[in-house]
């Protein structure tokens, strides 16, 4: 657990970076702090490991005040990860994971091996061990990075804005592997971004910070979405957060409706011409794309036929996936797959629409029906 | 002229002797490695701890362009006057100090910041992260600026003959003195290319010392250009 209490920063300028400012990160948690430049976010994160000192208030982690330790032997029990990863050039991939551990005086040897299995356990080849940095893409370097971090198995990671160097499609990646490294390793994380988006996708809570280092909000994502504090944070959390919120909306209650179905491969007879839409499924039942109301099949039902389908919801996730299913598909109609991607059912906007209605509004509704 | 040049270098007379161009280039070499090996130990050290603490940075450009005003003659010939005989090495010493001072700092200030902080941040101490971080990236620039100031010393010690110190320039000062330019010819060929199989074999070991990431870590960034001179 970090708790920050009444912690102020203010420069030799001047210049205040925090103010006054009371936190606290849960153990096994990830905190996500937000905010534009200037917000005193990164300030805030570098005090957890004294690379810089509160001008006033105390740092507490497990409940001890950070001061009380040596700066350096803090540091090696906290994993950092920072921006453009901050690889060791001179070093082999292997040495940089094994750093941490080395400086704890555990064997070249027994560090090496260990550095291995975590470079797999980041999602590279364990060849990648033997390279060195500058030959490795920013994203891979980025993975190196987290590893690294977490070599010498500290409970508490600092991130600092550590994907934000790379490009949208690396980033979404490495966002989802550091949810499942997460989910399987339960750190305490602080991770600064400026990103509204990733915070809301990694944070347990997120704080919103202002410029000035005021706490304009802490909250879980979908509160944030929810019920913003202020006019600061409504802004900053940004356009289509009622729609945005719907990721932390369950589907419960969401009943798929049957539709007509065809198979590749199915012959012209098999396939007579309808009035409605018809969804065209593969071997084992994953939806491929729709085939057009009053379409004619000649020869062999193919894939070439097909009018490409929409984003799919799988059953039991998040409503949002439901309702851009719906919104996405050429006939209107979501698909919703199961764990395995084999088709369910079918569901419209409406459909979603009216179970948040009916959520809202229960009284409402139950009196309409 | 040419063939006379040629004459003289391969009269095998020239060579052999006190004299002798071989004890000479013998002579002309320790000193240029001796003073550029004892700049090393003075502006290697000085130049981590300004690059690595970032006190005193003003000292090192300061320094580094007020010798670069100086004639080089005259401060040998100061210097000599003033420590006499071999002493004169020490003015070899003085001159070697800013290419190897000024490249040294310029190392480590060119490691990339991210990877000090990150070494920070993971708890290496202040010497952990000069030896383990700083100095091994530091090496392509502080090789450049030794290279850079043995160079200057192989030029230099040719004028320190003027004032006693022996080596290839004394051949050069004494045909001079005779008329025969043949010597002096032959002399400052030996000298540049002293100067340049010293610096090959520099490089050469530079190469072998500088580590292999680093080295990628340069070419990539097109940076290389800047301290292969």
């Amino acid at each position: 657990m970090i708790e920050f209490r009444t912690v102020r920063k203010q420069y030799d300028d001047g210049a205040v970076a925090v103010q006054e400012l009371s936190l606290t990160v849960r153990a096994g948690t990830v905190t996500a702090l937000v905010g534009p430049s200037g917000c005193g976010k990164t300030t805030l994160l570098r005090m957890v490991n004294r690379m810089i000192e509160p001008s006033s208030g105390t740092v507490l982690l497990d409940g001890h005040d950070v001061r009380d330790s040596d700066p350096a032997v803090l540091r090696r029990g906290i994993g950092y990860v920072i921006q453009q990863a901050g690889l060791f050039p001179h070093r082999t991939v292997r040495d940089n994971v094994a750093t941490v551990p080395m400086l704890f005086g555990r064997s070249r040897r027994r560090a090496r091996r260990d550095a291995e299995e975590l470079i797999e356990r980041v999602g590279l080849s364990r060849e990648m061990g033997g390279r060195y940095p500058s030959q490795l893409s920013g994203g891979q370097q980025q993975r190196v990075g987290v590893a690294r971090a977490l070599a010498a198995d500290p409970p508490v990671l600092l991130m600092d804005e550590p994907f934000s160097a790379v490009d949208p499609v690396v980033r979404a990646g490495l966002q989802d592997e550091l949810m499942r490294l997460q989910e399987e390793l339960g750190k305490t994380v602080l991770f600064v971004t400026h990103d509204i988006d990733e915070a809301i996708k990694l944070g347990d809570r997120v704080a919103v910070l202002r410029q000035g280092g005021h706490l304009a909000q802490y909250a879980p994502p979908e509160e944030l979405l929810a019920r913003p504090a202020d006019d600061f944070v409504t802004s900053f959390v940004g356009r289509d957060r009622g729609y945005r919120r719907l990721s932390f909306v369950d589907s419960a209650g969401l009943d798929p409706a049957p539709v007509d179905t065809v198979h590749i491969g199915d012959t012209s007879a098999d396939v007579p011409s309808r009035a409605e839409w018809v969804l065209a499924l593969d071997a084992h039942e994953r939806p491929r794309g729709w085939l057009h109301p009053n379409a004619t099949v000649r020869g062999q039902l193919t894939e070439d036929q097909l009018i490409a389908g929409g984003s799919l919801h799988t059953l039991g996730s998040p409503l949002r996936g439901a309702l851009d299913a719906a919104l996405s598909a050429p006939s209107g109609l979501g698909v919703v797959v199961d764990g395995d991607g084999g088709f369910v059912g079918v569901v419209t906007a409406r459909h979603v629409l009216d179970l948040i209605e009916a959520r809202q509004h229960p009284a409402l509704t139950e009196g309409a029906a | 002229m040419i063939t006379e040049i040629l004459a003289w270098l391969t009269d095998p007379a020239n060579w052999s002797g006190a004299d002798g161009i071989l004890a000479q280039t013998w002579l002309h070499l320790l000193y240029s490695v001796l003073a550029v090996v004892v700049a090393v130990l003075v502006a290697v050290p000085l130049g981590l701890y300004i690059g690595h603490t970032g006190r005193g940075s003003v000292l090192v450009v300061g320094f580094g362009n007020a010798m670069r005003a100086l004639p080089t003659l005259g401060l040998v010939t100061l210097l000599a006057m003033m420590f006499r005989g071999s002493a004169a090495l020490a003015a070899l010493v003085v001159l070697a100090i800013p290419a190897v001072l000024s490249g040294t700092y310029s190392g480590v200030r060119a490691v990339p910041a991210h990877a000090v902080d990150a070494a920070r941040g993971m708890g290496m101490t202040s010497g952990q992260r000069l030896w383990k971080v700083e100095l091994p990236n530091a090496l392509p620039l502080l090789m450049g600026g030794v290279r850079n100031a043995m160079l200057q010393v192989m030029a230099t010690t040719a004028v320190a003959a003027y004032v006693g110190l022996g080596g290839l320039g004394q051949i050069l000062i004494s045909g001079q003195q005779t008329g025969a330019y043949e010597r002096m010819a032959g002399a400052a060929i030996l000298i540049a290319l002293l100067a340049v199989l010293t610096d090959l074999a520099l490089a050469g070991f530079s190469r072998l010392l500088v580590p292999r990431g680093v080295l990628l870590a340069a070419a990539k960034s097109g940076t290389r250009s800047r301290w292969r001179r």
